[in-house]
């Protein structure tokens, strides 16, 4: 495949736009943009946050590279180490990735997607911003102010009787931002079911809205149980309302339970935007149909609703009763089988497709093969035979990095990559962008494979020292090694993402060949998004009318799905002839 | 109950105010019998010439109360929050909200089921989930609770 | 692509501008309030989960301790709340009707039955349940153990302040919430004037918070022996 960027030669796009200013351009003082109800510009400022919130989460995990090289040093010590463990978690999770792709892309694409003119409640989407903002402001006070060792999950008594750290004032951060997310999923939910363009029915919605519709119902299932469990834990630090106390008689199994009631589901909100997300971007650098569309919708949502049933998976190694076990793992097995449809579909896309390896194409292909290997490894964990060698150890941490990093991570990057010409109306240098995403495909795997090998020969997670067991270095200093070349990885796109803001080529409507509505408005689009509503008369993954190269093969496979469907109705003409 | 109000402009459908006051009366109704239930004592009634152990009378006390408290919630949600007039995506949103929450009572479950395997030497323990199922209340122990 | 004629919200002041009518945008509230009240949902269920472990384990204890409450006064607060439901969703009826004077009636009467069940539970109950000394913490000392373990009771009233203290919190915000929907009626402003939806969407939250109430009075204050 060429390695230039891909230039239709015979394509002529319609440019009929009135000059219009972009949303960027729409009002440049603070306060346009503070009080925003703009869908994108709320979007961009989520951008700005999370980037913030990466890299703090980053420089915590810079410290535990940093501390474990050795087998036993100086650099932090063991209360320490806990604090700036669980600051990486609770900053990455809550702050980062749970938020990113839903508040980055679906509050920019999403109306412009389905043909509105904005969300539906676009003053609960500033408010959202604010308290996502709010919650992390409080949660990094309370991270930076004497820190928390309890690590993200919280557990008591420890969180709730034993702790000297600031457990209140993060729990009050994590609760604050779940209710930032379940206004962002009410919103979504009410856009996707009325805002829909005439003609845009639900088979012909982009799969990535399916997935942030699968994800927003996650979100106002499981987030109420969480904050319901942390706030119980505030109360108990507070009020002395003991709930979990076994001095009382209560259970700290029981908070186990409801905390991963939403924390099982939470990790499906992280990874069902990205699947969404690597969905389109495949179907676009295919110029390809993509394979099984009704499979794959529906597998978001079996992904939801099977998600919330094997939270128990967590706990095998607590007391919880063995016969649960056994159902918690058995629907952990089943849970993979619609992630494993999307990957067989997706790669059936790629079939005698008209590929293109740009940037946000590489990314997804890493993700597929990043995702298969950790959603692989989780079959070891659901195994109960197996987790109890496995669990808590590195080998637990490499598979949710591999899921999380591998699997969501990448594919925001692939998200930003694809959708920044529309955003910003800039195309960025694309060599930059694959060697980047070569980078960080190399980096992510040199970090994070040898932490398998180190899980299974043993090392436990969240521990500062591995003095008892100095054999486990080398696997150390390839991971440290690892992570250095992934912050180098990762730190790159800033650079070349913001210099192309100035000097970067402009952006047509649509630079990529993309169906969906969003590459049909001017890059970046004026602040109504539409002037005229759009009809949708075409099914969503058609790319005939774009990409010259595959209307022949787009039509004959056409005219076999529409001689399919007229052998069958003949065939039902004739037997009901025959009745 | 069932008869539709006028109609406005704009399809609002306008329901008569006695469909309002008769659900109000069968609440309160529902109210003072559901304190009347709990008065009384089932174990001391003898159907049949047989006595109830007092287990199955404070079961059956507990399903009379929570019968009562569903058709109180069913008939707030069905008629005030107007949910047996709108249309089928709101009866889906307001069933699943309770179904999910039955979901989380799987965790019980999980109490449940685990004496079926005992780990030996939990009875050891006190208020561990095996002591408690055998129906032995939770004691003091020498733990003081935290002062 | 076609043109549609135009959209209502260029006509009509309270359709905001991303709506094509007032229907689409009333459908699209209702989708959302209820979307909202599923999380109420989930929120309060993980309580009542907890709670319901719990008097399974120590039913006796439960039972025991149950007795410090007072049945009269959950009543007349059960009664209390079922009526404000009632002028609520009058309140809705009138909104409807576009009748100001029955709708600012029904709200302020709603209002007042709130804080009537507020004064009753703090001025009445929990000050009560301070002077027998179950209040959880250092100073927790029932009188009345009579053989049952004073953990569960302790338990007990743990779980009784936290939700019937959430339960409280919510009724709060529903005051507030209802406050400013009957100043907004009081103006006369077109967004409720015109279209009942927002009085709708305020009544629904009342009525869970009703709902909540309904099974906390039974479990709380009905326990069997």
């Amino acid at each position: 495949m060429s390695a230039t960027a891909y230039r239709p030669t015979d394509v002529k796009e319609e440019e009929v736009h009135v000059k219009e200013p972009s949303y960027l351009e729409d009002g440049h003082s603070v306060k346009s943009w503070l009080l925003t109800g703009d869908h994108k510009r709320i979007g961009i400022m989520y951008l700005i946050t999370i980037s913030i919130f990466f890299f703090v989460g980053s420089l915590a995990a810079g410290l535990i590279r940093a501390q474990l090289v050795l087998p036993a040093n100086s650099l932090l010590e063991a209360e320490t180490y806990n604090k700036v463990f669980t600051a990486h978690g609770v900053v990455m999770i809550f702050f980062f990735l749970l938020v990113a792709i839903p508040a980055v892309f679906g509050n920019f694409v999403l109306p412009l997607a389905i043909g509105a003119r904005d969300l539906a409640f676009p003053r609960l989407n500033l408010l959202s911003y604010y308290l996502y903002l709010l919650g992390g402001l409080l949660a990094t006070t309370a991270l930076l102010t004497g820190g928390i060792e309890t690590g993200w999950t919280f557990y008591v008594p420890l969180s709730s009787m034993y702790s000297n750290g600031q457990v209140t004032m993060a729990i009050v951060g994590a609760f604050v931002a779940g209710f930032s997310s379940i206004a962002t999923a009410v919103n979504f939910i009410a856009t996707i079911h009325k805002m829909r363009a005439p003609g845009m029915t639900w088979g012909r919605l982009p799969l990535w809205v399916w997935s942030t519709y699968a994800t927003s119902l996650v979100i106002i299932l499981g987030t109420p149980v969480v904050a319901i469990t942390l706030l119980l834990v505030v109360f108990e630090r507070v009020f002395r309302l003991g709930i979990f106390s076994p001095e009382l008689g209560g259970d700290p199994v029981l908070f186990q339970h409801l905390f991963w009631f939403y924390s099982h589901p939470a990790v499906y909100i992280m990874v069902l935007p990205a699947m969404g997300v690597i969905s389109d971007i495949i179907a676009t650098f295919s110029s390809r149909r993509i394979f099984g569309y009704e499979f794959i919708a529906f597998s978001s949502l079996l992904i939801a609703a099977l998600g919330f049933l094997v939270w128990g998976h967590h706990m095998f190694i607590s007391s919880q009763s063995m016969y649960q076990s056994v159902v918690f793992s058995l629907i952990s097995f089943l849970v993979a089988v619609p992630s494993a449809i999307k990957i067989f579909n997706w790669t059936a896309t790629l079939y005698k497709g008209h590929i293109r390896l740009q940037t946000p194409m590489v990314y997804a292909l890493g993700f597929i093969g990043l995702f298969t290997l950790g959603g692989l490894t989780g079959l070891f964990l659901a195994c109960l035979g197996t987790d109890v060698h496995l669990t808590n150890t590195y080998f637990v941490v490499a598979h949710f990095h591999y899921v999380m990093v591998g699997g969501s991570v990448m594919a925001f990057l692939g998200a930003l990559h694809y959708w920044w010409p529309k955003m910003t109306g800039r195309m960025y240098p694309d060599n930059w962008g694959k060697v980047n995403a070569l980078l960080v495909f190399v980096g992510f795997n040199l970090t994070f494979f040898p932490q398998f090998i180190l899980g299974f020969l043993g090392m436990p997670r969240r521990y500062a020292y591995y003095y008892f067991a100095p054999q486990y270095q080398p696997l150390h200093i390839l991971s440290t090694a690892g992570a250095s070349v992934l912050a180098i990885a990762f730190a790159i796109p800033f650079f070349y993402l913001t210099r192309s803001l100035k000097y970067g080529a402009k952006a047509s409507d649509n630079p990529w060949h993309a169906t969906g509505l969003e590459w049909t408005v001017a890059s970046p689009p004026p602040t109504h998004n539409f002037h005229e509503t759009p009809v949708v008369t075409r099914e969503q993954y058609e790319f005939g009318h774009l990409v010259p190269e595959v209307r022949a093969i787009e039509e004959s496979d056409k005219a076999r799905r529409d001689a399919e469907i007229a052998a069958e109705h003949a065939a039902e003409a004739a037997s009901t002839e025959a009745k | 109950m069932s008869s539709h109000g006028s109609h406005l402009p704009g399809h609002i459908h306008v329901f008569p105010i006695w469909m309002y006051v008769k659900v109000f009366i069968a609440l309160f109704v529902l109210m003072i019998l559901t304190v009347a239930a709990s008065y009384v004592d089932f174990t001391h009634i003898h159907p049949l010439g047989m006595t109830i152990s007092p287990l199955v009378g404070s079961l059956i006390n507990n399903v009379i109360a929570m019968t009562i408290a569903v058709l109180k919630a069913t008939l707030v949600v069905l008629f005030f929050m107007h949910v047996k007039f709108s249309t089928r995506l709101t009866k889906i949103f307001a069933v699943s909200g309770f179904v999910w929450m039955s979901l989380m009572f799987l965790i019980l479950l999980d109490y449940g089921t685990r004496a079926w395997e005992p780990v030996p030497s939990w009875e050891k323990f006190e208020g561990s989930a095996l002591s408690r199922q055998k129906g032995e209340k939770a004691e003091e122990t020498s733990v003081r609770p935290r002062q | 692509m076609a043109t549609l004629a135009h959209h209502d919200s260029d006509f009509v002041e309270h359709v905001h501008h991303q709506f094509e009518d007032i229907e689409q945008q009333n459908e699209a509230y209702l989708v959302g309030m209820w979307a909202f009240l599923v999380t109420e949902v989930m929120f309060f269920g993980a309580m009542f989960l907890v709670y319901s472990l719990y008097r399974w384990f120590y039913q006796a204890d439960f039972y025991a301790a149950h007795h410090e409450l007072s049945i009269p006064a959950g009543a007349i607060n059960t009664t209390i709340l079922l009526a404000s439901s009632f002028t609520m969703v009058m309140a809705v009826h009138f909104a409807q009707l576009r009748n100001k004077l029955m709708v600012m009636l029904n709200l302020v009467a709603t209002i007042g039955l709130a804080t009537a069940f507020l004064l009753i539970k703090f001025l009445y109950e929990w000050p009560e349940k301070a002077k027998h000394f179950l209040v959880p913490g250092p100073g927790f000392d029932p009188q009345h153990l009579e053989g049952t373990s004073k953990r569960a009771w302790e338990l007990f009233y743990s779980l009784y302040f936290a939700m019937t203290g959430l339960h409280a919190l919510h009724i709060i915000i529903g005051i507030l919430i209802i406050g400013a929907l009957a100043f907004l009626w009081q103006k006369g402003a077109k967004s409720v004037t015109e279209d009942y939806i927002p009085t709708e969407l305020v009544g629904l939250y009342w009525h869970f918070v009703d709902l909540v109430w309904i099974f906390l009075f039974p479990l709380f204050y009905l326990i069997p022996k």
